[in-house]
């Protein structure tokens, strides 16, 4: 079947077929960043963002995105700019599997809420599993760049 | 495996109602439960294009479409305003954000899980089920349908009645599914309390005895919930034992009961 969408900014048609998950959909177009982890909808890793709202495209089809726009971290550089360098910081990751879904939550997360407490953040990760850390570092990560937009704020 | 022969959008409900009909279509809600199973599944049914992602209000009800997501539901101020939050506190804790924007509240409610907060919590509030070709039904009615019912569940009615309403969880690690889950709601004196991840599915209880007839006490509350975990059968499985499961819920109804008095 035939579909289409845009995939980071850009209109694509493709032959697909009917079971193709949009998680492989988007590797084959490049988009390497999406990641299959656990693909039993638990990990978080394979995360995009689809209409502008953050979903896992290991268990959505990618005949579901026709008509739609799509984005992966390959698209988001600038955004995710700001803050990756706060997170890196902070030792936060080991392996760094876990860290393209993880940025691309966090980036839903400061659009929906600019200003979250450290609970909001946590609450909102909570779906993006990492194997290696304890999550602290992530957590402070935010948390400092988040403090330092505040100072540059004033 | 999933695997997936033809996909089709529904133009209308008929066409999806006439298409469900086949033992080897299905009809997608978030597709994130169907994607666990082995199944080959010949035609894949889509609502996506029929409007069903809304949730509207009249004077006296909110109607939720099949395909709005959990996050939307956990998110929506009317209804968390009627519940006093139940809901945030019922679908928060499912997975993760994404995972919520993904699974739909049909998918949801038609799987009939013995696990989910989701049914749990409607059950307390008396909604009614609409599907397309059984029409109108009480969730009750609907939860005894047969597994093997080939409709579509199109929308469901909460009506705006009144309630003071608490949900409760008691999960292993944060995420997980339930061991148990409960939604107790009070109104005009009188209580409903629905218990759910038994591992069964949601079952609902009345002051038959008039327990809570002197109204609600430290005392009252829990005595009402030690006669529901005697009352309530429960079942084991990798998560807890039938003994467990009992004494949480002697303290889930407990705590929802007294949250609920102190409004
Ligand atoms: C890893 C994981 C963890 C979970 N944890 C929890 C939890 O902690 N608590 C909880 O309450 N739930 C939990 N769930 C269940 C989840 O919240 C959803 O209820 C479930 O995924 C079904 O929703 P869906 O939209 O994905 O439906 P789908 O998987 O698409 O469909 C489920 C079933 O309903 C049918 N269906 C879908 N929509 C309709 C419709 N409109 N009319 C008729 N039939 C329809 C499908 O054909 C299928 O048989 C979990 C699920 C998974 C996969
Ligand atoms: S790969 Fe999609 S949630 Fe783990
Ligand atoms: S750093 Fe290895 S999984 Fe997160």
């Amino acid at each position: 079947m035939q579909i289409q969408m845009t995939l980071n900014q850009k209109k694509i048609t493709a032959e697909i077929e009917a079971d193709t998950l949009l998680l492989d959909f988007v590797r084959d177009h490049g988009c390497l960043s999406v990641k299959r982890g656990c693909e039993t909808a638990n990990c978080g890793l394979c995360t995009v963002l689809l209409d502008g709202v953050p979903v896992l495209s290991c268990s959505t089809l990618a005949a579901r995105a026709t008509g739609h726009h799509v984005q992966t971290l390959e698209g988001l550089q600038a955004e995710a700019e700001e803050f990756v360098g706060f997170i890196a910081d902070q030792g936060a990751e080991q392996c760094g599997f876990c860290n393209p879904g993880f940025v691309m939550n966090t980036i839903a997360l400061l659009r929906e809420n600019p200003t979250p407490t450290d609970d909001e953040i946590r609450a909102y990760l909570a779906g993006n599993l990492c194997r290696c850390s304890g999550y602290d570092g992530q957590l402070r990560g935010i948390r400092a760049y988040l403090d330092w937009k505040e100072a540059q704020a004033k | 495996m999933l695997t997936i022969n033809q996909y089709v959008r529904a133009e209308s409900l008929e066409q999806a109602y006439e298409l469900c009909q086949k033992k080897r279509n299905v009809v997608l809600g978030g597709m994130l439960w169907l994607k666990m199973q082995h199944r080959n599944v010949e035609t894949a049914i889509d609502l996506c294009d029929l409007g069903l992602d809304q949730i509207t209000e009249t004077s006296d009800s909110y109607t939720i479409g099949a395909m709005v997501s959990l996050r939307t539901l956990e998110q929506h101020a009317g209804l968390a305003a009627l519940t006093q939050g139940a809901f945030a506190e019922a679908l928060s804790h499912i997975v993760g954000v994404q995972f919520r924007n993904t699974a739909t509240v049909g998918g949801s409610l038609f799987g009939r899980f013995g696990f989910s907060d989701v049914l749990t919590l409607f059950v307390v509030l008396d909604a009614k089920i609409e599907l397309y070709h059984h029409g109108m039904l009480s969730i009750a009615e609907f939860c005894a349908l047969p597994r093997n019912t080939r409709d579509i569940l199109v929308q469901v009615h909460v009506p705006k009645t009144q309630k003071r309403v608490v949900y409760l969880s008691q999960r292993n690690s944060a995420t997980d599914f339930p061991v148990l889950t409960c939604a107790v709601a009070l109104q005009d004196g009188n209580c409903q309390c629905a218990i759910g991840a038994r591992p069964l599915a949601a079952v609902t209880f009345t002051d038959e005895t008039g327990i809570l007839q002197n109204g609600i006490t430290p005392e009252s509350a829990a005595a009402f919930a030690q006669n529901i975990a005697q009352k309530a059968e429960f079942g084991k499985d990798i998560r807890a034992g039938v003994e467990y499961r009992k004494r949480v819920c002697a303290v889930l109804v407990r705590r929802a009961l007294l949250q609920a008095k102190e409004g």
